[in-house]
């Protein structure tokens, strides 16, 4: 097989993993994208370790490890986007912008706690409070 | 590989158009798991997404089979397509996902992403033809990715790896329990 038809299938798919992180909205489908990149990684591990027949199995070995590290971090990236979702209500991650620096002539950077929070509205700085009282 | 063996595997290079009956499996798997992982980025209703991506990841199990790696294939069926596509849909359901079309799944910045994956896709593309035009599997001789040659080079090679990786797995299932775990227990501290 030429090694050429696995590598642009991976990629295309880290391609494909890399518009969906930007251009998905909801947090768990950013995820998903994610994953999507991580097997694209797999495949190149996969077909480059046939390729050069190593006698270590690196890519297959790493392969796997890059497999268990993928579960580990959907299972820490779920639990992180559901305490975002119990504490905002919302798992829209263009929708998370309390660290964001105002737009505004208050955005001047002096690192006050609360200094940027004011000109949001009621709306964010209730829900700022929440969160701050559930940490 | 020494030059004289790529001039040499490039002389007698098998070329594109006469492919084998694994290349065209291949291909045809492929398009299907692109079309899959498209579906994925792409669909408006959240569990439709889910679902496509275990198509396109049962996909890739078959190229690995395809590839002769039997036994990343079935971990691969086994962890991604087994536990972590159902521990997206768990996710969907609670946070409360809703079941049909959302308008606003794709965020403003969608005709950003489409020139950064587009530009991507078509520089790696290119560099990658470019350097493996004449490059050839050997798909035939000793199959390189049976249970038993991973398992040996796993625990002959790679111990101390392994290891660390069950220390990292341990460490985050006791970091996922304590951030999901409801924080009653946090109110005789404050």
């Amino acid at each position: 097989m030429h090694l050429a038809y696995p590598a642009v299938l991976a990629a295309l798919l880290f391609c494909v993993g890399v518009y969906g992180v930007l251009a998905r909205r909801n947090a768990i489908l950013v995820l998903m994208s994610v994953e999507l990149m991580l097997n694209a990684v797999n495949l190149n591990l996969v077909a480059f370790d046939v390729w050069l027949r190593d006698t270590l199995h690196a890519g297959q070995a790493l392969t796997l490890f890059t497999i268990t590290i993928a579960a580990a971090e959907i299972g820490l990236g779920l639990a992180i986007v559901l305490l975002v979702y119990r504490n905002r209500g919302s798992s829209d991650i263009d929708r998370l912008t309390a660290l964001a620096d105002p737009a505004g002539p208050r955005g001047d950077g002096t690192g006050r706690p609360g200094a940027g929070e004011d000109p949001d509205g009621p709306g964010t700085t209730a829900g700022d409070e929440k969160a701050e009282a559930t940490a | 590989m020494n030059p004289g063996t790529v001039l040499a595997a490039a002389a007698h290079h098998p070329g594109f158009l006469s492919p084998t009956g694994v290349e065209i499996t291949f291909v045809l798997v492929g398009l299907a798991t692109l079309g899959a992982a498209l579906l994925t980025v792409t669909t408006k209703q959240l569990v439709h997404a889910a679902l496509w991506l275990v198509v396109a990841l049962g996909g890739l199990a078959v190229e690995y089979l395809l590839l002769t790696a039997e036994f990343i294939a079935w971990v691969q069926v086994l962890i991604y397509v087994g536990s972590v596509v159902v521990l997206l849909l768990f996710g969907l359901m609670l946070t409360k996902a809703p079941i049909g079309r959302s308008p606003d799944a794709d965020s403003g910045n969608r005709w950003v992403a489409v020139g950064v994956a587009g530009a991507a896709a078509v520089t790696l593309v290119w560099v990658v033809v470019d350097a493996f035009r004449s490059t050839w599997i050997n798909l035939h001789g000793a199959v390189q990715g049976t249970s038993h040659a991973t398992g040996t080079s796993l625990f002959r090679h790679w111990v101390l790896p392994f290891e660390a990786l069950s220390v990292l797995l341990l460490a985050a299932l006791v970091g996922a329990i304590v951030l999901s775990r409801r924080t009653d227990g946090g109110k005789e501290t404050e």
